[in-house]
Parts: C-alpha cells; sequence; structure tokens
C-alpha cells in the first residue's frame, strides 16, 4: 500500500438501530435485534425469528425525505440512510473525486418477488416498477443519487463477504488516486427469497443464533447497511478533519472446496487473514480483539475456528461474533462489522458473543461472553465469508 | 494505469467466436429479436453430472474460461475477476417461481445455491482449486469496466502478475419479456446483420460470456494490450460526451488521429445511437468505425465482446467489412477506441493498442 487508507466517516442501519449512536447503545447494552418476524411478510412466519430493522419501507421511506419516491427498494432506502450518515459525521460535500463502491446479494429482491407473484400466472400483468430495480447496480445508483456522490461508482456481489470486499476496493482507488474519498459499504434487505433460500440449506436457528456454541444450529437472517467513508491520511491531515480509524489490511481468498460449504481445514479463511497481516504489516500476536464471521452455523464456525488457530495458535486474542445482536446482514455483513469494530477501537470495548454457553468440542478457544470495558485495542481483525468460498479480511487499527 | 497485455481470450457468443483467435468466416444471421449464443458441447468441459443442473451462465462461464486459460497457457490465474449485469437470474428466477407456486414450501436448495451473483467465478475457482483474489461486479452497463478496473489496478500495483477477467450475461425468456415491455427490443424480428439499417425504435436481445488472460507481460500469444479505462455516468448531452472522450484520449497521450478505428456500441435504436453518431461526426468526421451489437444483441456486458472483436481485430490486422460503419479503412491497426453505453447510463471507453 502507497498510501495510508484512513477511515473518517461510518453510517449504519440495522436491526440494533437506526445510526450509529443507537447501534453504539445496543451494543454496550447488550440488546440483541434478533426477534419475532414483524415487516417481512412470509408464510415462516413464527417458524424463525429475524433482526429485522425496526421500520417499515414507509417510514425509511420517510427518513430519507422523499416519501414522493414510489419505486425505491428498502436495500435502496437503508443503503440512502447508512450513506448519509457516513458522509455526514466525515463532515464532507461529495464531488466529483468521490467513488461509491457498494455491495449487496439480493438488490431489489424486495419487490421483485411481489412483481413475480402476479407475472408467473400472465407475464403482461405485475407493476413494472416493482421490478425495474432488481439488479443490484440499482441501489448503488440510487445512493449515489440521494448522496450527490458523482464519481466513480460500482457493485459488488460475492455472497457474504460483499461489503467487505466493497471496502478493499474502495482502498485500491484511493491507492491509485482514482478517487480521493470513496464511500465503500454495503445493503441487504430481507426477503422471502433468502429466508427460503437459507430454509432450503437448513442453516436456519429456529431459536437467536447462538454463534460458536456448540450446540449452535444455524444463522439468524439479519438487514440493514453500512458505509465507511475511506481517504488517505495525508489529505485528511492537511484539511485538519478527523481520523477515526486507519484500514491497515486487507486480503482476500477463495476456499476452493465448495460452492456453500466452509473447507473443514478453513483453508480460505487461514489465507484470507494471513494475507490482511501480511499487508498489515504485523504478526498475529499484535491483533487485540477479532470480529469474527461467526454465523453460528455448524460448518462456518468450525471451519473458521479452525482458520483462526491456525493463523493465531490456541492463545488467540480475545474474539466474539456480534451476528447475535445484528443477525446475519448478508451483503452488508462484511460493513455492518467494519463499522461495529471500529466503535469497538474508539470505545476501548469488545462487544460480547451473546446467547454462547458451551465450548465447541473441536476447539481449544472461547469467544468473549463479557463485555470487557477499558479494553486496548491497537489492531482489530474483521472476518466476512460467502458462498462461493469468498473469504476476505480487513484489519482496521487505532490512529496515533 | 499501465499497460497490460491481453494473453488469451475465450469467447462464447451468438457468434460460432468459442475457441476462435479470427473472426468467423460464418456468421449467424437469423430473423429474431433474441441472439441467443452459439454453444459448444458443454461436456467437453464439465462433467457431466454437473452440466444438467447447471443454468446457461455458469456453463458458458466455465467453458470460457476455461478455454480462455487454454489458449493463454495459463495453469493458475494469480486473480478471478469477473463483471455480470443481471448475474445468475436463470437460478433466480426457479427459485423464486417455485417458492411463489409452492407457497414458500417443499423447496430444494440448488437454484438459490446458484442464484448468488458470484456463482461462475466461485465455481471457476472450485474446477481448478484456486485460492487467489476472487471478485464478482455487478453494476449494470458498467461491471465488465468495473472488474476490467480491479484487474488493472492489480497488475499495475503488482498484486497480480495474470488476472482471468470475464463479462457475461444470460438471457431467459422472463427477462426478455419484463424488457420488452419496458420498451427496450424492437416490435417486429429482423437478421441480426441488418439492425444497423432499421430505423425503428428498440434493440435486439443478446447474451454472452467473453473472457480473458490478462497479464502484466506479453504470452505466447499476445492479442493486444488494453491501455486506458474509463467509466462515466449519464452525460447530460454529446458535448460532455464529446468533452470525456477527448479528455480521455488526452490522458493516454493521443490526438484524434491516433484513433485508427472508433467501435461504437450503437445497438440500432435511434435513439439510444444518436449520442454515437452526433459526437462521431464531431469529433470523428475522418475515423475509420465499427460496430458489434448485429453480431451479439445488447445486454449489460456486451463491451466484452468487443474487447474480444478488438483483440482478434488488432492481431490479426483485419477488420471485418461487416462490422465497419462508413468506409474509411485505416493503413495500419494501431489503436482501437471502443465507446459503448448501456441506457445512456453507463458508459465506458477502453483504448486497445496493438502488442
Amino acid at each position: 500500500m502507497s498510501k495510508k487508507v484512513v477511515i473518517t466517516g461510518l453510517g449504519i442501519i440495522s436491526a440494533i438501530g437506526n445510526n450509529v449512536p443507537e447501534a453504539l447503545d445496543s451494543l454496550l447494552s447488550e440488546r440483541s435485534g434478533i426477534g419475532e418476524i414483524t415487516h417481512l411478510d412470509t408464510l415462516l412466519k413464527g417458524k424463525f425469528p429475524l433482526a429485522e430493522v425496526k421500520k417499515t419501507t414507509e417510514e425509511l421511506l420517510a427518513i430519507t425525505g422523499h416519501p414522493g419516491e414510489k419505486n425505491l427498494t428498502r436495500t435502496a432506502l437503508l443503503g440512502m440512510i447508512a450513506a448519509k450518515e457516513a458522509i455526514s459525521s466525515a463532515g464532507f460535500t461529495p464531488t466529483g473525486r468521490t467513488a461509491l463502491i457498494s455491495a449487496t446479494t439480493v438488490g431489489g429482491m424486495d419487490r421483485s418477488e411481489n412483481f413475480f407473484k402476479e407475472f408467473l400466472g400472465d407475464n403482461s400483468k405485475g407493476r413494472l416498477i416493482d421490478i425495474v430495480n432488481h439488479d443490484c447496480g440499482d441501489s448503488t445508483d440510487r445512493i449515489a443519487e440521494f448522496t450527490g456522490i458523482s464519481g466513480f461508482r460500482t457493485t459488488i456481489s460475492t455472497a457474504c463477504s460483499s461489503a467487505a470486499n466493497a471496502i478493499m476496493f474502495g482502498a485500491a482507488l484511493i491507492n491509485a488516486g482514482i478517487a480521493d474519498r470513496v464511500v465503500a459499504g454495503g445493503t441487504d434487505s430481507v426477503t422471502r427469497f433468502t429466508l427460503n433460500g437459507f430454509n432450503t440449506l437448513m442453516i436456519l436457528d429456529k431459536n437467536k443464533c447462538r454463534p460458536f456454541d456448540d450446540t449452535r444450529a444455524g444463522l439468524t437472517l439479519g438487514e440493514g447497511a453500512a458505509f465507511v467513508v475511506l481517504e488517505a491520511e495525508e489529505a485528511v491531515l492537511s484539511e485538519g478533519r478527523n481520523i477515526l480509524a486507519v484500514l491497515s489490511g486487507y486480503g482476500n481468498a477463495n476456499d476452493a472446496y465448495h460452492q456453500t460449504a466452509s473447507s473443514p481445514e478453513g483453508t480460505g479463511a487461514t489465507l484470507a487473514m494471513q494475507a490482511a497481516l501480511s499487508l498489515a504489516g504485523i504478526t498475529p500476536g499484535e491483533i487485540s480483539y477479532i470480529n469474527v464471521h461467526g454465523t453460528g452455523t455448524q460448518n462456518n464456525d468450525l471451519s473458521e475456528g479452525v482458520a483462526i488457530e491456525k493463523v493465531f495458535g490456541t492463545a488467540a486474542p480475545p474474539f466474539s461474533s456480534t451476528k447475535a445482536f445484528t443477525g446475519h446482514t448478508l451483503g452488508a455483513a462484511g460493513s455492518v462489522e467494519a463499522v461495529i469494530s471500529i466503535l469497538a477501537i474508539r470505545n476501548n470495548v469488545i462487544f460480547p458473543n451473546l446467547h454462547f454457553t458451551e465450548k465447541m468440542k473441536e476447539l481449544n478457544i472461547t469467544p468473549e461472553t463479557k463485555m470487557t470495558r477499558n479494553a486496548d485495542l491497537k489492531y482489530v481483525l474483521s472476518n466476512s465469508f460467502g458462498f462461493g468460498g469468498n473469504n476476505a479480511t480487513l484489519i482496521f487499527s487505532r490512529h496515533e | 494505469m499501465n499497460e497490460i497485455y491481453i494473453t488469451g481470450t475465450g469467447n462464447i457468443s451468438p457468434q460460432k467466436t468459442f475457441g476462435q483467435d479470427q473472426f468467423p468466416e460464418e456468421l449467424i444471421n437469423t430473423e429474431t429479436l433474441m441472439l441467443r449464443t452459439f454453444d459448444p458441447n458443454y461436456k467437453d468441459h464439465v462433467s457431466g453430472d454437473m452440466v444438467r443442473r447447471m443454468s446457461k451462465i455458469i456453463k458458458m462461464g466455465i467453458a470460457a474460461g476455461r478455454i480462455c486459460l487454454q489458449d493463454a497457457g495459463c495453469a493458475m490465474p494469480d486473480a478471478i475477476i469477473t463483471g455480470t449485469g443481471f448475474g445468475c437470474i436463470e437460478d433466480t428466477e426457479k427459485f423464486l417461481s417455485t417458492m411463489i407456486r409452492n407457497n414458500e414450501e417443499l423447496l430444494t436448495p440448488t437454484s438459490f445455491i446458484q442464484s448468488t451473483h458470484n456463482t461462475v467465478s466461485a465455481q471457476i475457482a472450485l474446477l481448478m482449486k484456486c485460492h487467489n483474489y476472487n471478485f464478482t461486479y455487478v453494476h449494470r452497463g458498467a461491471s465488465f469496466e468495473s472488474a476490467l478496473l480491479d484487474a488493472q489496478l492489480r497488475i499495475s500495483e503488482g498484486l497480480s502478475d495474470t488476472v482471468l477477467l470475464g463479462g457475461l450475461d444470460e438471457l431467459t425468456s422472463n427477462s426478455f419479456r419484463i424488457l420488452q415491455r419496458l420498451g427496450h427490443w424492437k416490435r417486429k424480428p429482423l437478421e441480426n446483420l441488418t439492425l444497423f439499417n432499421d430505423s425503428s425504435r428498440g434493440t435486439i436481445a443478446g447474451e454472452g460470456a467473453a473472457f480473458f488472460l490478462l497479464s502484466s507481460a506479453p504470452g505466447p500469444k499476445t492479442y493486444a494490450k488494453i491501455a486506458g479505462l474509463d467509466i462515466f455516468t449519464e452525460p447530460n448531452d454529446q458535448p460532455e460526451a464529446g468533452t470525456a472522450i477527448s479528455r480521455f484520449l488526452e490522458r493516454n497521450g493521443m490526438v484524434i488521429a491516433d484513433v485508427d478505428l472508433l467501435l461504437t456500441g450503437n445497438n440500432g435504436d435511434p435513439t439510444q445511437d444518436r449520442i454515437y453518431n452526433e459526437v462521431t461526426a464531431g469529433h470523428f468526421p475522418l475515423t475509420a468505425r465499427a460496430g458489434f451489437k448485429h453480431l451479439c444483441g445488447e445486454y449489460m456486458t456486451a463491451s466484452a465482446f468487443a474487447v474480444w472483436l478488438s483483440s482478434i481485430i488488432l492481431k490479426n490486422q483485419l477488420i471485418p467489412d461487416v462490422c465497419l460503419l462508413n468506409d474509411r479503412r485505416p493503413a495500419e491497426i494501431r489503436n482501437i477506441l471502443i465507446w459503448n453505453h448501456y441506457r445512456n447510463i453507463n458508459h465506458s471507453l477502453i483504448l486497445l493498442k496493438k502488442a
């Protein structure tokens, strides 16, 4: 990395709050956002919990101040709200030199599934307004228009590592001088499509997810959006603006084991963490806390745990999955957890891994179950793994 | 931006391009509104069991990616990067339709698993056990270009020496129908090779998978160099697009006369083609011009087909007559500028040079 890439802004909306202060308050109060299905119109209601954003789509529309815009998807609205917060917290007005790198897995599916209901019976039916925003690029375009970002924009979709990869590519754009500022992150809303999809894979827990617990029975789906603002340190310092954290390293590797399952050896996860450590130029021992991917599925937590033991040994740093707070926000998970990792650094706190009781038999390591305050967090590592063996690791550090 | 070399290609398109490093002798010319790919025997590239479960885009991607690596003599790329506008829509529609018809019951996971946008780049990695960097871009008419930008940055920064780059999209009857209702296509089917002679509104639908091996150095087989890339969104008017092109050439140390061939994304829809025609008349009055969408149809990653076409033109130093839009012919083809847009929203400029 030729330039030091720093974070100057954060924005988040998820089941634990509609902005950064609300998310931090929920985290510090150990308040999970997982609950009974309230907004999603699904026949699986009552069968599985969800971590929904506690607003209807109409209420989200009202937050954006665009109540007249009838064709916005929930995915786009979540992204608009979080990206706007990130930009205001960084305190700048986007120009043509500001880029937007967003990520999503389902795009406008929340409306496409309504369109298809009518379209399936008669292909001249279904309101076109419900399908024109289906593709992943739509939410990014809406976020760019809403926030006034007129520079380069693109969208990444690599399943559940999408937003971590967006942050990684954002850093590459800063390094190459293609943009002065990059708003990077991801957005995904819960849909019947994803809920049913994960149900067919039998990896949804009927109870709230219990990451890294021996009795874990699957993940809990969530929704949300989160964005960070990336800039070159030099530029921020010369403007006398505030730096929240440093993006010290990142790595992407492929597990190349199975389309949906992670390898028992945690090959891809190990490679991604090693690549990020190497780019950061630090040893594993310098990591103060790991925000693990920790979905709560049998397969992920074992594979990730094995990889952590490989990279860090059995004296691994404190780690926790915050998915028991936010649910698994899929395409947004990488940036949701990037924001949480930076909040940990800023507030000297390690957030607990809720719902953990029993150590996994196969592992020697256990997650943090209690809140640690006054933690001295220099480097925080965040993992995000997706279908297709897509493994991404980000390392954030305190700016000194 | 460093120049990077195209050292292998693999292209499945509506024409007989698969495994070819020359322009096909015989062209597909059918009366249609949907140009479907001319498929190789996928069983030669993927095992029979897998072929049956796979949707079109996955088969196309695996086969085109594989033949591209073979063409380049590359056993393991340092990165796999794909761009796709709609991704795996056949599997998406399949899972969505079954979910609706079965009232969220009795569903099987295969189509859900395969609906993920990064399925193709993941499957290529899986089949060859490639643990390297693996990214998928999904930004409408800038999907392939975003992937190309990432590839360029990685090679320029010395992070990867070889990148397997692909641009791909599949056409389904549902997506065709929806885009038809949105007014994308012409009313009456026409022979695809006559696309540029038809002045009615709309275009014809296409699909394809074009893969490239990009390298930091020339390979045993080098097609061309990619020297520049620019991506811009919704130019307000013709002058703005013209300015973007002039600046792009300037940044690449070129003047208009250095462009030996201008390949534009004309799709036969007068409302879509106007910007190409007006800017070209003003800026490139003496430049040889060619089109490509009469060969591959319109889709979000059609520019990947244009890069393939430019690669073989530069390699063979031959512009197929069927592509020319005017009667100018350069004596030597050193530089090709591709200017493409999707719905006049996502514009891109890609500069290729003779290697």
